[in-house]
């Protein structure tokens, strides 16, 4: 047998076995609603037993749907397979079509036909929308032409045009990046690692630990950047410092490591309580 | 022994560390938190505010990063709706509105009903153009902003209509799972304008480290991951909840129980890869 064999067997078992935990018990796979002046929302455990619950039969669905394929991307662990290719696959292409709607509602028609020509934007699209054009409406215009040249790009002989508005998105991102990071994280960050090494109180005492947190924090600034500064060679002192800044880089890497750990963990036990509590009902 | 480690399949780790994190939940292993300086500073910028006061409420992240920041997100609306604050929700991420319109569901139409949409609280949905739109809306709102989510005219929504840019809000709380997110607000709106927009926030794990250089300057107070969560409902909790507070919130502090144990397995596995690895080093100069 070969490994997505397995992997295939293993899933029928946990179905089945999932199907016959629901049937025995009530709670389990599915979604309980109540009515509401908004349409439906899902029932707590006080409508259940009011007799106020009904089952959803859609979000039912929708519940396995995605109790499934939290399993069929966790099988990826063992090996990859079809299961795991499935769920990838549909990932990606509901992604990509979302962003493409969502593009078209949230900005195609309010940021540009909505300025452009409003009162046609409001008879079929967004009622809530002025109809009057704002002053200067007219230089809205240049992103219209700009999107047509980058659509360009599909066609084999003129996709040289779409270079053209590639190149403007290219130059304006880079402009205000630049600005952005001059100012928020050279100037501001030169300015944050000034601190003053005797560091006193409110009341003008001497503040023996904060003063030794701002020598640590310029110290090991300094240190990082004499690591960084290939122009000497790193022997004897600016060895030493530049070693105390490798320390410093690794500590910090470490740190980052157990943020990522911690944030990963988290998300599987997002994924164990919703298959624990919402699928099976095993947890309250 | 150590031949058996190193050859061990990794797929016998995955299953530890699967066993390690269903398991505290499977029993409902709680710990107690304690907040640290983080995110007290984050509760007491938003205690610091007046009822009535204007909070932007930028939710950038998705349903990836949910179980990590979405307890943040529940306890941000929960403070705001107990300090009566004014909650302008805006979104870098596509689907940020969805996010909002749960948190909406889960707090504000649970909790909150006398709370009314476009007095209290709005939703003006997603802007895509990442770091663009922090850089138009700073200056004016309405460039970008025409409508809300639903489609009704900005001018139309009552809490609108003296909420002409960022510069008008007193704070920015922010959830970001990562670009377009907080370092983006941090540079593009506090930064130009330090002595008007005050910016505190939530990140993933990921993120957190490379956000602490911001601190205090730049953001005032920030929660790192899940942990960061779990002190933050604390706080709100002491102070409006009591002691039965409702399961949603207290999912944070549920997911400290995995987090426990699987860092411990976590250690353990760095300390016996180590061990594996200096063994084998050893023979092989022994060998040689």
């Amino acid at each position: 047998m070969k490994p997505h064999h397995y992997i295939t067997a293993i899933f029928g078992l946990i179905i089945a076995g999932a199907i016959l935990w629901t049937a025995l018990n009530d709670d389990a796979g599915r979604v309980f609603v109540v009515p509401t002046a908004d349409g439906y929302v899902q029932a707590s455990e006080l409508d259940k037993a009011a007799g106020l619950a009904s089952v959803s039969y859609d979000r039912t669905i929708g519940l396995w749907v995605s109790a499934m394929f939290t399993l069929f991307i966790f099988s990826f662990l063992y090996e990859d397979n079809p299961l795991y290719k499935i769920a990838e696959s549909v990932v990606v292409g509901v992604s990509a079509a979302y962003w493409m709607v969502v593009g078209f509602w949230d900005v195609v028609i309010p940021n540009l036909l909505g300025k452009l020509s409003p009162a046609w934007v409001q008879s079929w699209a967004s009622p809530g929308l002025t109809p009057v054009r704002d002053e200067g409406w007219f230089w809205n215009i240049v992103p219209l032409i700009l999107g047509g040249m980058l659509l360009m790009r599909l066609f084999p002989k003129g996709n040289w045009i779409a270079r053209w508005p590639l190149a403007f998105i290219i130059g304006t991102t880079a402009g205000i990046r630049l600005i952005g990071f001059i100012e928020a994280d050279f100037i501001s960050q030169i300015t944050s690692g000034m601190k003053p090494l005797i560091a006193v109180d409110l009341q003008g005492n001497f503040d023996l630990s904060t003063s030794l947190k701002h020598i640590a924090l310029v110290l090991s600034t300094l240190a990082c950047l004499v690591y960084f500064f290939f122009s000497v060679e790193h022997k004897g002192v600016v060895g030493g410092v530049a070693r105390y800044g490798i320390w410093v880089l690794m500590i910090t890497f470490g740190a980052a490591f157990g943020m990522t750990v911690m944030g990963r963990i988290a998300l599987l036990a997002a994924r164990f309580e919703f298959l624990f509590k919402d699928w099976l009902g095993i947890v309250t | 022994m150590i031949d058996w480690l190193a050859k061990l399949d990794r797929r016998w780790i995955f299953l530890l560390m699967a066993l390690s994190v269903a398991i505290p939940i499977l029993f409902e292993l709680k710990f107690p938190e304690s907040p640290t300086s983080q995110a007290q500073a984050v509760f007491d910028e938003i205690e610091s505010l007046e009822p009535g006061s204007k909070v932007l409420m930028a939710w950038d992240y998705d349903p990836a990063s949910e179980g990590e920041l979405g307890p943040m997100a529940t306890m941000f609306i929960k403070h705001c709706c107990e300090k009566k604050l004014k909650m302008y929700f805006v979104s870098l991420w596509p689907v940020g509105p969805q996010m909002v319109d749960e948190g909406i569901e889960k707090v504000i139409k649970a909790e909150f009903p006398d709370l009314e949409y476009g007095v209290d609280y709005v939703n003006l949905g997603f802007k895509s153009g990442y770091e663009g739109v922090i850089k138009v809306i700073v200056t004016d709102l309405r460039e970008l902003y025409t409508t809300d989510v639903n489609g009704t005219n900005i001018d139309q929504i009552p809490m609108c209509r003296d909420f002409k840019s960022v510069q008008d809000t007193d704070l920015i709380i922010n959830v970001s799972a990562g670009y377009a997110g907080i370092k983006e607000w941090a540079q593009y709106a506090v930064t130009p304008y330090p002595d008007k927009i005050k910016l505190v926030g939530g990140v993933t794990g990921v993120n957190a480290p490379l956000m602490y250089p911001y601190i205090p300057q730049q953001i005032r107070g920030l929660l790192g991951a899940i942990k960061g969560a779990a002190e933050y409902e604390d706080l709100v909790v002491n102070a409006y909840v009591g002691d039965k507070p409702p399961e949603r919130y207290t999912v944070a502090l549920k997911r400290m129980g995995p987090q426990l144990i699987a860092h411990i397995l976590m250690m353990v596995l760095i300390v016996v890869g180590n061990i594996v690895y200096l063994t084998q080093r050893s023979r092989a100069a022994v060998n040689n």
